[in-house]
């Protein structure tokens, strides 16, 4: 019982004292996303240990980690979709609840129905949602964002086609422009590069580096580590905890990937197993 | 006949004997009348019943078929299956409540019940590994059992207007009375009104739940918002189609309506009109003899629009893909015939237009029969002219472009494979011979322009140009000109 506790009390301080730019942040009010001690349990078996996390504005950041790491769990509990064991995450300077409104999301392409009835149109209208508040109804501002959110993806021709008839790239864009429609300013992406052909991909990239440059912030879900190193401006390496996180070049290293990618995993998941079998137990 | 056989029918002509009249006797007039008769009572609509029966059942076959869409794309199907069983324990105590069939507090008491079901089920589901189907089918049983025991222990006291009571097992339009009808109207204006009102709401969170989170909605008060509607519909749907089969009140016609469109506002209309004509049919149908329970009329009704839908849908229907399929394979034989047709000609080097049926036969290893019927086929196409009694084919300018385009996709696919995929050349051919009808003019554009506008193909045969395939008449043959065999891409 005492060993496990060890165990977890070093896995923290690793995390605190590897990610870097946590440091600052505390006041400003133009941080957009800074996550302090964050915690997250599935069935009470934690996924996430201890997160800090400060990422400055106008940058895009990759994370990256093994399978399993919890990075679709930390872009999630960052936008409060998950009950937290511990910890807080202010968007802006103000509890993410309250600021949801200037974050963007792109969720994981195989996570909703492609056959469900709706158009490429309805899809992208969903990002204006955020905006209009219950019970109102798309308003003609509304339908050129949107429009003008396909153009700048290369789907308007498709506006009216059912989604189940697409390709995986072009379903790709249609999430993009979902989260461009939602006109934000700091953006998570789950894997916007999964199962698109090499054109989405290049297209991605370029519209990345377009909002980047607009001064928005993006953290993108990133499983490919040779492109990441190209992609991105920061990296945040995540394998259950936060193993690095800075500027690319700086983080994109041997010693640390392999502290990301290496045995480290399997210190933590045995304490993590440990912890749900004592609770169990009790 | 064997014991057992003979067992289990007595068993079902003692249901059909003791269950269904004693159904009947309660509906009091209907008995000895003739089907004609009963048929034009229900058509003028003097008989307040059957007024009653007709717009209800027609309600809460709207209320049903529009909460149904959600259901069917939110994957709830079971979700309605289980609540449609469990409200029944809120029958029972809805009556013992002041001992009549009172519609409100029945409403009530179902209502509360079937949350409380769901709230059971949301437990379950986050305490136990179960998963969510072992858990609703055990939700289910235990509701119903306990549905069971109170109404057979209701139908043992003494006291209390039981009337109308076992409606709820089978469903029986001609119960519905006036209170009743009251009610359903209401339940169906708040169901119309809140699906327009949150048509946007219900949709996002139907489609993309954890993205209709992340802009902020509240997707748990949707999502039991919903459940409390679809719990309404069911309770509304009790009597007229009974505890048993309202689950395929909601499901059936939005499962008709998914089939013939690909949108959720089209689909909505159409589940909802589904709804409505199966009610009424059911009410009509049930009407035409004594007893007969109205639940199992309109769910049939409804699967006889989901069976139109499944065979005649325009788009997903089996029929219309029959006919695609078999439109595509008579396209394919006229292109493979007239590719026949170009071989033949290519093998003499285009001298001579006419290709005999004997050479077409030769060709295509058929008997001189079935290559008339192929020429017969250009020839009512407009793709080849018949000449000397029908033992010449001449190809026509259309015959001559698609014969042209044809030779040009396969050879061109045959080159990209050998050289972009480096195939061996011997093993293109079979995939070619598919390909070639499907290769559009875009696609065979940007193939040829990747092998740098090669014209042999890897077996050293000159292929089409694309003025070729635009002239309409033989291609220029270039059988002196040097092979390029093209470069990579």
């Amino acid at each position: 019982m005492k060993n496990s506790s060890d165990e977890i009390s070093q896995a923290r301080l690793i995390s605190t004292r590897d990610s870097q730019g946590s440091a600052n942040g505390h006041g400003s009010g133009e941080v957009p996303l800074e996550i302090h001690d964050l915690t997250v349990a599935y069935h009470r078996k934690p996924v996430l240990w201890g997160v800090d996390l400060a990422v400055p504005p106008g940058k895009l950041v990759g994370i990256v980690g093994p399978n399993g790491a919890g990075k679709s769990t930390l872009i999630k509990a960052a936008m409060g979709m998950l009950p937290v064991s511990s910890g807080w995450v202010k968007v802006f300077g103000e509890p993410v609840k309250k600021n949801l409104k200037r974050i963007g999301y792109v969720p994981q392409r195989e996570s909703v129905d492609w056959d469900f009835p709706v158009s490429v149109m309805d899809v992208v209208m969903m990002g204006r949602y955020g905006h209009m508040g219950l019970v109102r109804r798309p308003k003609k501002k509304d339908h050129e964002i949107a429009r003008a959110c396909l153009d700048k993806v290369k789907m308007l021709p498709y506006a009216n086609r059912q989604i189940s008839n697409l390709s995986g790239g072009q379903q790709q864009r249609v999430f993009l422009a979902r989260a461009l429609a939602q006109e934000s300013d700091l953006y998570f992406m789950d894997e916007p590069f999964s199962g698109v052909d090499a054109a989405t991909e290049s297209a991605i990239v370029t519209l990345l580096h377009e909002l980047r440059n607009k001064g928005k912030t993006l953290l993108v879900v990133h499983h490919d580590l040779p492109t990441a190193r190209d992609y991105f401006d920061m990296l945040l390496l995540l394998n259950m905890r936060v193993v690095a996180f800075g500027p690319t070049k700086e983080v994109f290293n041997y010693d640390l990937l392999q502290k990301t990618y290496g045995g480290r995993l399997t210190i933590l998941s045995e304490v993590a197993h440990a912890v749900r079998q004592k609770e169990d137990a009790l | 006949m064997n014991a057992r056989h003979k067992a289990s029918v007595f068993a079902f002509l003692f249901l059909c004997t003791a269950a269904l009249p004693a159904a009947a006797a309660r509906i009091g007039e209907l008995s000895e009348t003739s089907i004609s008769s009963q048929a034009f009572r229900f058509f003028t609509f003097q008989d307040p019943t059957v007024r009653y029966a007709l717009i209800g059942t027609m309600l809460l076959g709207i209320t049903c078929g529009l909460l149904g869409s959600f259901v069917v794309v939110r994957k709830m199907a079971l979700v309605g299956d289980m609540l449609s069983h469990a409200v029944l324990p809120g029958v029972a105590i809805g009556f013992l409540w002041n001992m009549s069939k009172d519609p409100l507090a029945i409403f009530i008491g179902a209502t509360i019940v079937g949350l409380i079901s769901t709230g059971v089920v949301n437990i379950l589901r986050q305490t136990t590994r179960l998963k969510e189907d072992t858990v609703l089918g055990l939700v289910l049983g235990t509701f119903f059992a306990v549905g069971l025991c109170l109404f057979s222990m209701i139908q043992h006291l003494q006291t209390g207007n039981k009337s109308g009571l076992d409606k709820f097992f089978f469903g029986q339009a001609a119960a519905i009375s006036s209170d009743d009808l009251r009610f359903m109207t209401v339940i169906a204006i708040i169901a119309i009104i809140a699906i327009v009102l949150f048509y946007k709401e219900f949709l996002v969170t139907s489609f993309d739940a954890d993205f209709a989170r992340a802009s902020g909605l509240p997707t748990q008060v949707i999502h039991y918002g919903l459940m409390l509607l679809v719990a309404f519909a069911v309770v509304i749907a009790l009597q007229a189609v009974g505890v048993v089969l309202v689950s395929a009140m909601l499901i059936t016609p939005a499962a008709a309506a998914y089939l013939l469109t690909d949108r959720m506002h089209r689909m909505l209309w159409l589940a909802a009109v589904f709804g409505m004509l199966a009610g009424a049919a059911g009410a009509f149908f049930s009407f035409l003899g004594p007893g007969l329970p109205t639940g199992p009329f309109i769910v049939l009704g409804a699967t006889s629009v989901f069976a139109l839908a499944f065979l005649f849908g325009p788009r997903h229907g089996v029929i219309v893909r029959w006919l695609k399929q078999r439109s595509r394979s008579h396209r394919v034989q006229r292109e493979n015939t007239l590719k026949s047709i170009y071989h033949v000609l290519e093998h003499r080097e285009f001298k001579g237009e006419g290709v005999s049926l004997r050479e077409l036969a030769e060709r295509r290893h058929e008997t001189v029969e079935d290559a008339k019927a192929q020429a017969d086929t250009l020839r009512r196409h407009d793709l080849a002219t018949l000449h000397e009694e029908g033992n010449l084919i001449f190809l026509t300018p259309a015959g001559w472009q698609l014969a042209c385009s044809i030779v040009r996709n396969h050879r061109l696919w045959e080159l990209y494979l050998t050289n972009a995929a480096q195939i061996a050349a011997d093993h293109v051919h079979d995939d070619a011979e598919k390909i070639e009808h499907v290769l559009g003019e875009e696609v065979v554009r940007e193939i040829e322009r990747g092998l740098e506008y090669a014209n042999r193909d890897p077996h050293g045969r000159p292929i089409p140009s694309l003025a070729d395939v635009h002239r309409g008449t033989a291609p220029a043959y270039r059988s002196e000109e040097p092979a390029g065999y093209g470069g990579k891409m």
